[in-house]
């Protein structure tokens, strides 16, 4: 039942099936945000937040709900405007150069019931004017890499939770895009599925670095998958701590969790998060 | 095997009924069950049987009615709701319009359009288009308001246009809608077309039924009725035969 269990074999080198854009390495930090105040009609949702991403790594925001982690991230993607303040994404600051740059994973996996897995994944392509039958051959020699093979044709019902992510990851890794902006991909699983596809994640992410934004209420997630986490005050939401993970991750998730170094800096992210809350 | 016996069974006892109703008498006197004014479903059968040829030739014309009003109706009401969903503007602008044009009696607007349009085709048509391209709008237009924006967020960072969104998310999201708003519209197409007819026509089952019922032809204007329930309840079947073929995931 369970075909989502097993790694994946040979997630290593799937970045070459898709065309990438330049890289962003040139640019200097792939996502800079300098002095953002950003509110919601009267509501101040994020007030001074400044950070800084290098390319190729992965940023984990956590933070209590409703501090505006997702809105930061929608701001990072160019899905809104900053109220003050400004966002580069590889050295463009308007929305729709960010936009243009940031591949969007969305807390539910939001596959559409009408397509099959395959034109799913492939609607990056699609909308790009790719022709169907280019496009699902482009995702479907992914589909065999990411442990999808044979269901390309399934339609999103007939996937399990973690399938349906899978795919919903590969939807926006085939966007070719050089930053990767996922807003709790996998809050909407079971524990046991959850576990496995952080590991999947991590391995995915291994093999083939990116630039990523991970918004997570979860501090063991983002320590987990994430380079470096920062930790969100209540809103308005500014940064407590940032804190560097525990490197270099290690393949085994239960061991990596475990680890004395990782417990350790998860019980600083824990009280950095409790300071926050306040 | 409970599901269509059932149905069959209820007609069945209504027909026995209203069969046997004459006979009884008490019953008969109360209802003044005279077959002038009631026929009996032996009666009806007959005529049915009887005046084919001219129940099946005036049932075309109604029937060439009802369906190119229907393809009018969806053809202005898929375009008011995309419009309307498009465009702030335009729905602030025309929905209590759409809303207002269907409190309009049609023995308001019918003696209009007869004098625009003659005594053809064309004042039935604008009657059927008005009267079902109100379901069709109004639900597609719902359909189309339900899309999930976050469906739409996703969608605009996978560098799709506003056309593209409209295409491969809109449109299938208000599919299930817009089928629900044909089948209401198919159910009214039958009695605007004969309501069309009333205004002023030389034939269709709307005429026919004035004439029967001018002279006491009532088996003949109760077969009428029957044909055009019939066609009715076939028009919806196809309809629901239709979304089922091409809402396949739901």
């Amino acid at each position: 039942m369970r075909q989502d269990t097993k790694m994946p074999a040979g997630t290593e080198g799937f970045a070459t099936a898709v065309a990438l854009p330049a890289s962003v390495e040139s640019a200097g930090a792939a996502v800079a945000i300098r002095g953002l105040r950003h509110s919601y009609g009267e509501l101040l949702t994020i007030d001074e937040l400044e950070l800084e991403l290098a390319p190729h790594r992965v940023l984990g925001l956590v933070g209590p709900s409703g501090c505006g982690k997702s809105t930061l991230l929608e701001l990072i993607a160019g899905l809104q405007d900053p109220s003050l303040g400004e966002i580069q994404v590889a050295g463009a600051a308007d929305a729709g150069s960010r936009l243009a740059h940031c591949a969007f994973m969305p807390q539910r996996d939001l596959l559409l019931p009408w397509l099959s897995a395959i034109d799913n994944a492939a609607l990056a392509l699609r909308n790009r004017g790719v022709r169907r039958g280019e496009a699902r051959r482009q995702a479907g020699r992914l589909f065999e890499r990411f442990g999808l093979a044979g269901f390309e044709r399934a339609r999103p019902a007939e996937l399990s939770g973690g399938m349906r992510q899978r795919v919903a990851f590969l939807r926006t890794l085939i966007a070719g895009k050089p930053v990767l902006a996922l807003d709790e991909p996998f809050a909407s699983l079971d524990a046991i599925t959850r576990a496995e596809m952080q590991q999947w994640l991590a391995g995915a992410l291994l093999a083939d670095p990116r630039t990523a934004v991970l918004v997570s209420h979860d501090i063991e997630e983002a320590l987990y998958l994430c380079d470096s986490v920062a930790v969100l005050s209540a809103r308005p939401a500014r940064i407590v701590e940032q804190l560097s993970a525990p490197a270099p991750r290690a393949a085994d998730r239960d061991e990596a969790v475990t680890d004395p170094a990782f417990v350790a800096v998860r019980e600083r992210a824990m009280q950095a998060l409790r300071d926050g809350a306040g | 095997m409970k599901r269509r016996l059932l149905p069959v069974l209820s007609i069945a006892v209504l027909i026995g009924a209203w069969q046997l109703a004459p006979s009884s008498g008490a019953l008969a006197d109360l209802l003044n069950l005279e077959s002038f004014l009631v026929p009996s479903p032996a009666e009806i059968a007959e005529s049915l049987w009887q005046s084919r040829s001219l129940l099946a030739e005036n049932t075309w014309v109604t029937l060439r009615e009802m369906l190119l009003g229907l393809g009018c109706a969806i053809v202005v009401g898929l375009a008011f709701a995309v419009a309307l969903h498009l465009s702030e503007t335009l729905r602030l602008a025309f929905y209590p319009l759409i809303v207002a044009s269907q409190t309009i009696p049609i023995i308001v607007i019918a003696p209009i359009l007869v004098v625009w349009f003659g005594y053809g085709i064309g004042p039935k048509l604008a009657i059927v288009a008005l009267l079902c391209f109100f379901p069709i709008a109004l639900n597609t237009f719902d359909g189309l308001r339900s899309v999930d924006p976050e469906a739409t967020k996703m969608m605009r960072t996978l560098d799709a246009s506003r056309a593209q969104i409209l295409w491969r998310v809109d449109a299938p999201t208000s599919l299930p809608y817009f089928f629900s708003g044909t089948r209401i519209a198919v159910a009214f197409a039958a009695i605007a077309a004969v309501f069309g007819e009333w205004a002023g026509s030389d034939s269709g089952l709307g005429h026919l039924m004035l004439q029967d019922n001018a002279q006491l032809e009532t088996a003949r204007l109760f077969a009428a009725v029957l044909v055009l329930s019939a066609i009715a309840i076939a028009l919806v079947g196809l309809v629901a035969l239709a979304e089922r073929r091409v809402v396949t995931w739901r």
